[in-house]
């Protein structure tokens, strides 16, 4: 009998919808709020079926008051419910940030240790031609928040399990879903559960003489440039931190501890990062450890463009993280 | 009635006849908030601020007076009242706001962080409108489980600027959830009077939302009882919202301190003449007035006991109740 666990080719989105279902299926507090997550379906079809399935109080179309629909969350959540609150584009958030921030995170502290199971996911990155407005990877600013917890799959695998593991959390979760990624294929263990835990790091390449942090779209790119490098004789450790607060610092401070050297690759912009964080946090507790300076592999600091060709123009590649590695050297 | 040895989250006059059960109730606000006034004025001074209600009794004990422990309630920045009248312990209140380890949140939330979600109070609140969203959704969630408890949102006039607020009505009225929108117009806004603030009546605005509007005299403790009464049911049984606008008066500024520069003696002067707690007094027989007085003095003086025999909140609290412990 073979001990290995079958995979089956899955879409990101598809993680991601698959589980919404297994959750609403096993538990009947889980609910669904979002602009068009039910009779459209939602914009890439990723809810498509649900509000059939769990009716339509349970998967709920909100108008388009993002500071309400978050308010659904937290007062939902907090008389009972386990709710998901779709945000859709990642940049929509900044229209729900006192609910977010200074309710949703502070509950727990205000109410000395009530739960509040609260689910948020939201669509990140320059993946379409959707613009400045629509494109934003502004995970940091949630990770600077007491009382948030921030998960950022790169992967159908992580998407399904971490998004499982989010909605059975006693406290809120943000999901960051990376848009570039949805109609990529990876491969998905086929398990009855399949639960990503939260707070842990995933290496997904051992190696010995770099250590490459990498968050969602930019995990693959590292992993080729690995390949790309071991044909070098560079031997690169890979790891995605899969939830970026709280960092998995015993993992990645231990490679970089065993490597000496630090590349941190994003698709959020540089300045007050996680890369930034990651990387300050080495200087701090692997300084003398360190063969080189840590160095960060970011967008240029500048907006997103609407065209195709210039959102792939400004977000780094495989080729961009290799070069940061060689230069480590 | 001792609350201090008590284990009960939250504790309510009861065996009284209602009209002197609310009126013992507002005597309670009352005395709660004059009693920390005098604190925050004294040497050691009461390690917050402190957004006093006084005055604006009625609306608090009108609405929350016959609500379950299941009904749920969000408050504001000036919600002492309204947590007590929903059933908060007058001891570990006194003790949150005087930033004791038996307060609510450790003594370090403070007046305008406490949320006690076993009562139903899901929170006083440092944003204003802050707790708009969270009503709404808290209804939505009764909604979904098909409770027949409601919830009631307390916010100023103030708020009523706040676009969470007319989110909120439109989402309630399209999914008729039971709530109830409760705008106590104190007058003030702030540092200022109501010019700067708010455009025509409020009431009126539930219209545009296809929401019953009702306005009502918020010093008048019947008054109020029999509206948010009728809204209350309205919502229990599934008709939807309501957006009452209960005028009242602050009698104080902004927050303790503040020398409230923005109005006139006279000013001052005709509007605490509306004073509820004394117009709700005159109804009542005396005896049994003093009696409600005297248990009041007693259960103030027990709380604030309790509060300062409590230890002050030292560093560790910092440290409590962000996440969940593995």
């Amino acid at each position: 009998m073979s001990t290995e666990t079958a995979v089956k080719a899955t879409k990101y989105w598809q993680g991601i919808s698959q589980a919404l279902v297994e959750e609403m299926e096993r538990d009947e507090r889980v609910v669904l709020v979002g602009e068009d997550v039910g009779r459209a379906g939602g914009p890439y079809g990723l809810t498509r079926g649900l509000q059939d399935r769990f009716g339509d109080t349970r998967v709920r179309d909100t108008p388009i008051s993002e500071a309400v629909l978050m308010g659904l969350g937290v007062g939902g959540g907090a008389v009972g419910l386990r709710p998901i609150v779709e945000v859709m584009f990642f940049d929509f958030a900044m229209l729900m940030m006192d609910q977010i921030v200074n309710q949703a995170a502070k509950y727990r502290y205000f109410t000395a240790g009530h739960a509040l199971p609260l689910t948020i996911r939201a669509m990140c990155g320059a993946g379409g031609h959707n613009g400045a407005q629509h494109s934003q990877n502004i995970e940091a600013w949630f990770c600077a928040v007491p009382g948030l917890k921030v998960v950022m799959p790169s992967n159908a695998r992580d998407a399904k399990g971490l998004l499982k593991s989010a909605v059975r959390d006693d406290d809120p979760v943000l999901v960051i879903e990376t848009l570039g990624l949805l109609r990529d294929k990876f491969d998905v263990p086929q398990v009855d559960d399949l639960l990503i835990p939260i707070g842990v790091a995933d290496v997904r390449r051992a190696g010995d003489d770099v250590t490459v942090v990498a968050t969602g779209r930019m995990v693959d790119r590292a992993v080729a440039a690995a390949e790309t490098l071991a044909e070098e004789g560079i031997s690169v450790e890979v790891i995605d931190p899969r939830t970026i607060a709280p960092l998995d610092t015993d993992t990645i401070l231990g490679s970089v501890a065993r490597t000496g050297r630090l590349v941190v690759a994003q698709e959020a912009l540089a300045p007050c990062s996680v890369g930034s964080e990651i990387c300050a946090l080495a200087v701090e507790q692997c300084f003398a450890e360190l063969k080189a300076a840590p160095v960060r592999v970011t967008p240029p600091f500048v907006n997103v463009p609407t065209p195709l060709p210039l959102v792939e123009a400004r977000v780094p590649q495989a080729d961009t993280i290799a070069d940061a590695v060689r230069a480590q050297f | 009635m001792t609350l201090s040895d008590s284990d009960s989250p939250g504790a309510r006059p009861d065996g009284a006849p209602s009209a002197l059960s609310r009126y013992r109730a507002m005597q309670l606000c009352r005395r709660f908030e004059e009693t920390v006034h005098e604190r925050f004025h004294s040497d050691e001074g009461v390690p917050g601020p402190l957004h006093l209600a006084i005055g604006q009794e009625a609306v608090a004990v009108g609405a929350c007076h016959d609500l379950r422990p299941t009904d749920v309630i969000t408050s504001t920045h000036r919600g002492h009242h309204h947590c007590l009248a929903k059933g908060a312990r007058p001891d570990r209140m006194m003790a949150e706001l005087l930033g004791r380890r038996t307060g609510y949140s450790h003594g370090r939330g403070g007046s305008m962080h406490v949320a006690i979600p076993e009562i139903g109070l899901l929170g006083t609140n440092g944003i204003v409108g802050g707790g708009i969203p969270i009503a709404t959704g808290a209804a939505y969630g009764l909604q979904v489980q098909e409770r027949d408890d409601v919830v009631i949102c307390f916010f100023g006039e103030g708020a009523s600027a706040e676009g969470v607020f007319h989110e909120a009505l439109n989402l309630a009225a399209l999914w008729k959830l039971p709530i109830v929108f409760l705008c106590e117009n104190n007058q003030y806004v702030e540092l200022a009077a109501q010019d700067l603030h708010v455009a025509g009546e409020i009431w009126k605005r539930g219209a545009g939302y296809d929401v019953p509007g009702v306005h009502v005299d918020g010093n008048d403790i019947d008054a109020v009882t029999a509206a948010v009464d009728a809204a209350v049911a309205r919502a229990r049984a599934g008709e939807g919202p309501t957006l009452i606008e209960a005028l009242t008066f602050r009698w104080f500024g902004h927050y303790a301190g503040d020398k409230a520069a923005f109005r006139t003696d006279e000013e001052v002067e005709t509007g605490r003449a509306g004073d509820p707690v004394a117009r709700a007094r005159q109804a009542l027989d005396p005896a049994e007035v003093a009696a409600a007085d005297a248990a009041v003095e007693a259960e103030i003086a027990a709380a604030l006991e309790f509060a300062l025999a409590s230890p002050i909140s030292g560093a560790d609290v910092l440290y409590l109740d962000h996440q969940a412990t593995a």
